[in-house]
């Protein structure tokens, strides 16, 4: 395939997944900001003005990162891990891309960009949604930071569920890793508490979450600090999306769970 | 002649440790109508799998207007349009959407693929129901939705596994002519059916798979004269003689 033929291929797969997201917002947009309003509700308004001030930040203005964060990662995730398993599994219409032309790499992107958009769509949602609960005392010290934080964190989700999708053999399948692997490793990455509030135990695993590092220096980009330093989280965040690039390739072009 | 599909010692043994296809050969030359018939789980299905890249395949070599599949597989590709056996489109999209798309995945720019969909459509019956949900069509129209789909790239090679089954007899004749016209224009035909009468009727060269070995190949005329009357039963069902010659060829011995 010529370039432009590739571009229209890959459009073409974003065009649906947008399309899809669209007719069904009430499942692909709704449940993060309903979620996120009632965090905002109890742990900002009810719970934040008895905890006090984190890292010298008013409660409700440290959690905001690491809630536009959660919505990003189980959106990004959610999003590409479904598509692709309903795509192979109800009505088998992946055999449609299956047929084509179109290279094992376009493949992976059209689905991991719509994961990506998902993503960032609703950490948007859920952001502009705090400035409400946040008295318009948004932080904001560097929109490059988050910018790069937010689009890199759904690129890796989006990828991760890439390769739940193709594993899964089941629909329990693609909800056994966000419900066992995924929201714990959210919750205790550092939302909704700085590491150097835990006990050394706890830190010491805390250390070796690698979501804790993504949600530090998205933080970073709104507060300007961070328990770890962001070159370091981006490193990770570079990595994790290099790893995950090489299985989701090796996976899709060997045919796993796609070809006989 | 440019053989449209040649296949050479094709094997196939799936993970479960069955064995589909047991070195089959093949060769549809261009501008053909070839039928491959056999019994359920003859080895089909597994063809027509691997042809289109739904299959891995154990060994031999195909290729497609002179492309390898392994070598050249984005190309050969560019040839196949596929009519498959399961209703395999998302049934919550608009047919004109499912084509359309389709021709986006070949890389067919929306301004040439939207016309292109919406005359194939129109051919084949389907211009009022192109922008309702796919869901609602009746079983018919959701088998031409297939074939309008295999269609929009304009493929030189028109693969169909068993197109009309479940369909009704006026409709099924009216595919008949859309695909005899299809092969008038030069569009090599490739179908699977289990009504021989179709295919006898339709097919210039036909071959015929049993357990994964082909049993009978060559021009229509040259199989229908195996024939052996000898062999048919009296007092029993009689079919066609593409029927009986099939029957002689794949029962059980």
């Amino acid at each position: 395939m010529r370039p432009e033929q590739l571009w229209i291929s890959f459009y073409t797969m974003i065009r649906k997944d947008i399309v899809r997201m669209f007719r069904i917002w009430v499942q692909t947009f709704l449940p993060s900001v309903i979620t996120s309003v009632l965090y905002f509700l109890v742990f900002g308004t009810v719970l934040g003005s008895r905890i006090g001030d984190m890292q010298g930040f008013p409660y409700i203005v440290f959690v905001v990162p690491g809630l536009v964060m959660l919505a990003i990662v189980t959106n990004a995730y959610a999003n590409s891990s479904f598509t692709f398993f309903q795509s192979k599994f109800f009505a088998r219409s992946i055999d449609e891309i299956l047929v084509s032309p179109t290279p094992p790499w376009v493949m992976i992107g059209g689905f991991i960009a719509g994961g990506v958009m998902r993503g960032v769509l609703v950490g948007a949602s859920v952001l502009l949604i705090s400035v409400f609960f946040t008295n318009l005392t948004l932080t904001i010290t560097n929109v490059a930071v988050i910018l790069a934080f937010a689009i890199l964190t759904a690129f890796v989700f989006a990828l991760a569920g890439l390769v739940n999708g193709i594993y899964a053999k089941t629909i329990d399948g693609i909800n056994l890793v966000p419900t066992f692997v995924l929201t714990p490793l959210v919750y205790l990455g550092g939302i909704f508490y700085s590491v150097h509030a835990l006990p050394a135990w706890w830190q010491a695993i805390t250390y070796a979450n690698p979501l804790f590092y993504l949600i530090n220096g998205f933080r970073y980009g709104f507060l300007g600090t961070s328990d770890v330093s962001p070159f370091l989280a981006a490193a990770i965040l570079l990595a994790l999306i290099a790893f995950l690039i090489a299985i989701n390739w090796y996976l899709i072009r060997k045919g796993l769970g796609l070809r006989h | 002649m440019t053989s449209a599909l040649s296949v050479k010692d094709l094997k196939k043994t799936y993970k479960s440790g069955t064995t589909a296809l047991k070195g089959v050969s093949l060769d549809i030359p261009e501008g053909d109508f070839f039928a491959l018939l056999g019994p359920n789980g003859a080895g089909k299905t597994t063809i027509i799998g691997i042809v289109t890249g739904l299959v891995n395949k154990t060994s031999g070599t195909v290729e497609v207007f002179g492309h390898d599949i392994d070598k050249n597989h984005e190309k050969a590709k560019t040839y196949i349009g596929l009519v498959g056996q399961e209703l395999n489109f998302n049934p919550f999209e608009k047919p004109l959407d499912i084509v359309v798309n389709q021709g986006g995945y070949y890389g067919i720019p929306r301004s040439v693929a939207l016309p292109r969909a919406k005359k194939i459509l129109t051919d084949l019956g389907l211009a009022e129901k192109m922008n309702q949900t796919a869901w609602d069509l009746s079983g018919g129209m959701k088998r031409r939705l297939m074939i309008a789909r295999a269609l929009i790239h304009e493929p030189r090679f028109l693969i169909l596994d068993e197109p009309t089954a479940g369909v009704d007899v006026e409709l099924r004749r009216s595919m008949w002519d859309y695909l005899r016209t299809l092969n008038g224009k030069g569009v090599t035909l490739l179908l699977t059916t289990h009504y021989l009468e179709e295919a006898e009727q339709l097919c210039k060269h036909v071959a015929i798979i049993n357990k994964g070995e082909i049993v009978a190949s060559g021009a229509m005329e040259d199989v229908l004269a195996m024939h052996d009357e000898k062999e048919q039963v009296k007092g029993k069902y009689q079919g066609s003689k593409l029927e009986e010659v099939f029957l002689q060829l794949t029962k059980e011995k």
